[in-house]
């Protein structure tokens, strides 16, 4: 048989028919359910009459509404304030009732984003098909499954038929060789790569992430950075299987045990891609050449290492890029050719379905011990991507450290990722976010988001400005300076 | 879904690259529990100039005079010509509902992001994929002529400029035929739905770990 890619293997696996028109049903594996884009599904299910088909491959929790105060939280769902926000976390708690479908409630320890969450219980398996209504799904693509996000009516589909309608894509793969230096994350390999393709630069592929420095990551950092394939255009972002996987997977809630773990071990390690499978897309970076990042736009794909300075849309390389350049500057206050560490900040968030794991968690206390969060920082929040995160990152005293530090620590949920909830960005203010989209107003109506790693945002949280991690030296600005003062 | 015919729409040009879907629809109005009435809030951040809540009234709302939709020429706009990758970011399908309630029925752009490409035909919006040039030399008939309206044909897949020039559009067999007879997906799969059956039997006999519910 011909050499197949890891991502041909999984869709041949799960191919149910083909169809002459080039689109074909794939069976589905785990299908993860949240609040948002699921009501309109389950009303659609109702109205035509139908039944989910298989119960036990779906989960579901509610991430994106819920509040992430201490004293919000323990009043379960009631401690949502909006009343709006409330009726659609309610509409899943009475839909899963109703369907009997597990869900894990508000204040259930396990309940968390669901990113988070379906690794951590071992509900996202290597090999699986794994869907949800949330274009983030790709992260489970890290254990060697064909993750997709899907919309609603999508959502609804699976939850009828157990298959998504969809068709092939095509395979690319991106290789980050070599060694990543110090100080340099999961997140700035992401980010690298994302401004180096560019965010549509995997539209139509599937991209498999492989190469020395990727192997060489941990698990959660293998989900950062498939995370973020959608923000480089593609559905699906994937990394092969290997010990790294196998070992993370033991032993949690949802994973095989006995006989059955040691049938699936054997499966599992056939998911890599053969020796000589062709991709119709190649990029390669080298990790030596990867600085700490930061986005500077609008757009994921608008950043540069910490050493950088903002573009100047003078020299953009075409008239769409340059006028989306000088709106990107206009909307961020920021001025061509500033030096990315004279980016002044207000807020700092650390959380997301990108960076909220107990690793991340772990490498901004490593920063932020000991340090105070400069005075100019108006709020710096940690949100633990769900209650088990938080619970061992209590365990190990990282709340204290962010706590002393002058950083609130709240509970789990999406936070300040979309501002769904009341935590949100004013118009103008600058955020230091280790989540993955820096559109406009996405963390808030007017509100300025730099994405960054969760040891870049900590720096930056106690310096009032991006800093290179790297540096001992944490530089202070002078006072009473905002981002436009270099301009003169 | 309705179906899809062919018709003669005003084109509203939106010139922007990289239109995001937080853009098209901003999440405090991803809180409804409904499928429509998103076509108020559609590009809400552009379309007017204060922040708006779910459940007001926007008849109320400052205006923003300068963006495109505002403008009294492109008004009853159905077709919106749009640059590359239109749709990037989330899975939202709230994206395309606001759209298509809006009023607008298809959207031309050089490229379009892959999941709102399946939630936009999943809603009866058609999406055309034209090359940059011709996309460009669009723009500029557009801006040029007040009321310029495009004949837009999905059986044949062409549009016709108002001075007759036919430009033929690529669109897969399945999604042409889903918008034209306002198929439901959902209905056809069922049709398959033993062999479903015999792949899922086939599956869990294969790989029993994937599946929970085993005795
Ligand atoms: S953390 Fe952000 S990106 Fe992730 S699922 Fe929640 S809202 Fe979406």
């Amino acid at each position: 048989m011909a050499a197949q890619t890891l991502y041909d293997k999984l869709w041949q696996q799960h191919l149910v028919t083909q169809r002459d028109d080039g689109t074909a049903l794939i069976y589905i594996d785990r299908h993860m359910l949240h609040e948002v884009t699921s009501p309109q599904a389950f009303e659609g299910l109702r109205l035509a009459g139908r039944k989910p088909w298989r119960l036990d491959a779906n989960l579901a929790t509610a991430d994106h509404n819920v509040p992430t105060t201490v004293a919000e939280r323990a009043e379960g769902n009631k401690g949502i304030k909006d009343p709006v926000s409330l009726i659609q976390v309610e509409t899943l708690d009475d839909n899963c009732r109703e369907y009997d479908i597990v869900e894990f409630g508000i204040n259930d320890p396990r309940q968390g984003i669901v990113h988070v969450v379906g690794p951590e219980q071992g509900a996202t398996l290597p090999g699986m098909t794994v869907v949800c209504g949330d274009s983030h799904t790709a992260t489970h693509g890290a254990f060697g499954a064909l993750a997709h996000g899907i919309g609603t009516s999508e959502v609804e589909h699976v939850l009828a038929t157990q298959c998504l309608l969809t068709q092939k894509m095509k395979n690319m793969q991106v290789r980050v060789e070599g060694e990543l230096g110090t100080g340099v994350t999961a997140k700035d390999v992401v980010l690298a790569i994302i401004g180096r393709i560019g965010t549509a630069g995997g539209t139509g592929h599937a991209i498999e992430f492989a190469g020395s420095a990727i192997e060489g990551l941990s698990m959660e950092g293998r989900m950062t950075v498939c995370n973020m394939a959608i923000e480089a255009g593609a559905r699906v972002g994937m990394i092969a299987v290997d010990d790294t996987t196998i070992d993370y997977i033991g032993n949690r809630p949802y994973s095989p045990t006995g006989e059955a773990w040691d049938a699936a071990v054997a499966d599992w390690r056939q998911l890599v891609s053969d020796p000589g499978a062709e991709f119709d897309k190649v990029v390669t970076l080298d990790a030596a050449d990867i600085e700490p990042q930061v986005s500077w736009g609008t757009s994921p794909e608008m950043v540069t290492g910490i050493g950088g300075q903002v573009p100047d849309p003078a020299n953009a390389p075409d008239d769409t890029l340059a006028t989306s350049h000088t709106r990107a500057l206009d909307y961020m206050g920021l001025t061509p050719n500033q030096n990315i560490t004279d980016i002044r900040l207000d807020k700092v968030f650390i959380g997301s379905c990108t960076n909220s794991r107990i690793e991340d968690l772990r490498e901004a206390a490593a920063v932020a011990k000991g340090q105070k969060v400069a005075d100019s920082i108006q709020l710096a929040m940690v949100v633990p991507g769900s209650g088990l995160v938080k619970q061992q990152a209590e365990e190990e005293g990282l709340d204290r450290v962010f706590t002393d530090a002058g950083f609130e620590w709240r509970e789990p949920g999406c936070s300040m990722c979309l501002a769904m909830n009341a935590d949100k960005l004013g118009a103008g203010e600058h955020c230091a976010s280790t989540s993955n989209r820096n559109f406009e107003g996405r963390q808030g109506y007017g509100g300025r988001t730099h994405l960054v790693s969760p040891a870049m945002a900590a720096a930056a949280a106690i310096a009032g400005h991006f800093v290179d991690v790297r540096s001992v030296d944490v530089r202070r600005l002078p006072a009473n300076d905002d981002n436009h003062a270099q301009k003169a | 879904m309705k179906q899809f015919t062919r018709f003669e729409g005003v084109v509203a040009p939106l010139d922007r690259a990289n239109v995001d879907t937080d853009l098209i629809i901003p999440k405090q109005f991803l809180k409804s529990i409904k499928r429509s009435g998103f076509g108020v809030n559609l590009f809400d951040e552009l379309r007017y100039l204060d922040e708006g809540q779910p459940g007001q009234d926007c008849s109320q709302r400052p205006l923003n005079p300068d963006f495109v939709l505002n403008q009294p020429r492109y008004q009853n706009a159905e077709v919106l010509l749009a640059r590359r990758n239109f749709g990037c970011g989330s899975s939202r399908e709230h994206a395309p509902w606001a759209l298509e309630d809006f009023g607008l029925r298809a959207i031309i752009a050089p490229s379009f992001a892959d999941i709102f490409y399946n939630n936009a035909f999943k809603n009866g919006l058609l999406l055309i994929t034209l090359d940059e040039d011709t996309v460009d030399r669009l723009f500029t008939a557009v801006e040029a002529h007040d009321g310029y309206a495009l004949d837009v044909d999905l059986q044949n897949q062409q549009i016709t400029t108002p001075d007759g020039e036919a430009i033929g559009f690529e669109v897969d067999a399945f999604r042409k035929q889903c918008l034209l007879e306002g198929l439901d997906d959902i209905g056809i799969t069922l049709k398959d739905q033993d062999a479903i059956r015999e792949f899922e039997a086939g599956h869990r006999a294969q790989r029993p770990w994937l599946f929970r519910d085993q005795a």
